[in-house]
């Protein structure tokens, strides 16, 4: 029972982190039509944003408040960079499907290399706040509390992109636009405005994915982004390609049976099953598990 | 070649005093080597109803796309209100009183009704990109939604999907989108297309009621001709790209040039 526990609530952990990525690639996809490739780079820069910010920045640390900084730090690092990307490489070009996937592409292997360069290509321990570094019993499991902590954040982001998009003047504008960019524009909106926001909210998702993802994995490395995009790619096909309700459920599916299957069979077949879990989804349901935005 | 008259007396345009709310001057577009629209010229007075019709491929909502901003001229010039918004973006046009609908039905079916029209009234009213702004029910954005949906015949459906909706109720909610973004001129292209025989009259007064009662300018595409007969005061002829012809419908009826390249039998 106890290793059925730690293995669900450690495949949730990752599947937090998971989401944490795939839904700023599930509403940059749906509003703005682009397979953002640089995605991981944003991920990148909030790890090492967090890890340069505990060590350097006044008042920011590894413990309780002064690493909420660290993060915050981080975060808004990864944001900044995202909204910048959008504004002087997407905006460009907008509509030109094939020049934005060379863009990103090209982006995200110059911001791995910009970070080897500073600061080395192998891993860098993470700095973990010690409340990260517990157990937590339950129903028998000694379940490592960062898993909580990635759960906890995931869900909260959850509601918050929920509440967003339902309540919202924005979260109209949104969810019409991932609809129908030409007409919200015909409305007379500034469609633009709503990229360049939420791109940079799912920059700043991505970051926080690259906190996060430093405390469950112990460390950072330039490559980590990359990885982890890859498995948030195919989180969002299955979610459905611009649906966060979506992407939730494809990223506890995935997190779960890439935990299940590691475990059970051996390591390195829950990479394949998740392959597979991709090949099935696609070939039942085409277009993905939801084609509701939210 | 474009050829331009002035309005008939039989169906004068409603004066509105002032310059034209539309003016379209030489206005071409030409993609690679073909001339999609070629040297367009036109007035259009304040509340003024213009048929355009035109045999399919003659440039009817090519001309509507360069009016709109979603497509780019590459000569002449569009005037609205007295702004030339040539180079304007489509936001732009739509914000100075510029709105249309689309050949295809353009709601959005993932949308509740009311949130479409709400959407459209949100434009008009600024303040669409606050994410710290809530939806509220009884704000002024609702009101407006609620008040367009009543002026449609849609108000009992709000809460549906809008993708639930009839084809015919479909370009209604349209109708109310437009309504709520309150512009000065109206582009409906092909309003009636895919629409069942019953709903065309209901459709068609619903249009002719914001024409007159609210004194709406209204260009319109359409291939049903007694609906266009019926509505409007002077009928634009396109044909090859060019305006062959923009007159009262009696007088282009009569026009030898137009039934040999567009009407033919049928009248």
């Amino acid at each position: 029972m106890s290793t059925i526990v730690l293995l669900t609530v450690t495949g949730l952990g990752l599947a937090a982190l998971y989401f944490l990525v795939a839904s700023g690639l599930s509403l940059i996809f749906g509003l703005m039509g682009v397979l953002n490739f640089a995605h991981g780079a944003f991920l990148t820069v909030g790890a090492y944003g967090t890890w340069w910010a505990a060590g350097h920045l006044p008042g920011a640390g590894s413990t309780g408040w002064s690493f909420v900084l660290a993060v915050v730090f981080g975060v808004a690092v990864g944001t900044a960079v995202a909204a910048l990307v959008e504004l002087a490489l997407i905006r460009p070009l907008y509509e030109r499907h094939i020049e934005q996937v060379l863009v990103t592409v090209g982006l995200s292997l110059a911001m791995v290399a910009l970070v080897r360069a500073i600061w080395g290509a192998d891993a860098r321990p993470f700095p973990r706040p010690e409340w990260a570094q517990r157990t937590t019993s339950l129903l028998g499991a000694n379940v490592p509390n960062d898993r909580f902590l990635l759960i906890g954040t995931a869900v909260v982001v959850l509601v918050a992109v929920l509440v967003l998009l339902r309540s919202t003047r924005i979260g109209l504008v949104i969810r019409a636009g991932v609809e129908n960019r030409t007409m919200v524009t015909a409305l007379g909106i500034d469609v633009r405005k709503a990229f360049t926001l939420v791109f940079a909210v799912g920059g700043a998702f991505a970051a926080l994915a690259g906190s996060l993802g430093g405390v469950y994995l112990g460390s950072i490395s330039p490559g980590q982004g990359t990885s982890l995009l890859i498995f948030a790619f195919i989180v969002v096909v299955i979610g459905g390609m611009s649906s966060i309700t979506g992407t939730a459920v494809a990223a506890v599916l995935v997190g779960l049976v890439q935990q299940y299957a590691n475990y059970y069979a051996a390591s390195g077949v829950g990479d394949l099953s998740v392959v597979l879990l991709l090949a099935v989804v696609l070939l039942t349901r085409p277009s993905g598990l939801s084609a509701k935005v939210a | 070649m474009t050829t331009q008259t002035e309005p008939g007396p039989p169906r004068p345009a409603p004066s509105g005093g002032g310059g034209p709310v539309l003016r379209v001057a030489g206005l071409t577009c030409a993609i690679g080597g073909a001339v999609i629209v070629s040297d367009v010229s036109f007035d259009v007075a304040p509340g003024e109803f213009i048929a355009v019709i035109g045999p399919n491929g003659a440039g009817k909502t090519s001309l509507f796309n360069l009016l709109s901003g979603l497509m780019p001229a590459t000569g002449g010039t569009v005037t609205l209100a007295g702004h030339d918004v040539t180079t304007a973006s489509p936001a732009t046009r739509a914000r100075r009183g510029l709105g249309r609908t689309f050949q295809s039905s353009s709601v959005f079916a993932g949308l509740s009704v009311a949130e479409n029209v709400r959407l459209a009234a949100q434009a008009r009213l600024g303040g669409s990109l606050r994410f710290w702004q809530r939806v509220r029910p009884d704000d002024e954005a609702q009101q407006v939604a609620t008040r367009s949906l009543e002026r449609v015949g849609l108000a009992a459906r709000s809460r549906d999907l809008a993708g639930s909706l009839s084809h015919g109720d479909k370009r209604k909610l349209e109708l109310a989108i437009l309504l709520a973004t309150d512009p000065a001129v109206v582009l409906l292209d092909e309003p009636m297309a895919g629409v069942s025989i019953e709903d065309v009259a209901g459709l068609t007064e619903v249009i002719g009621a914001v024409h007159r009662e609210e004194g709406k300018t209204v260009l319109m595409v359409e291939h049903h001709m007694d609906v266009l007969l019926g509505l409007a005061d002077r009928v634009a002829v396109m044909h090859h790209g060019s305006l062959l012809a923009l007159d009262t419908p009696a007088r282009v009826t009569a026009d030898p040039a137009v039934q040999e390249a567009y009407l033919g039998d049928a009248l």
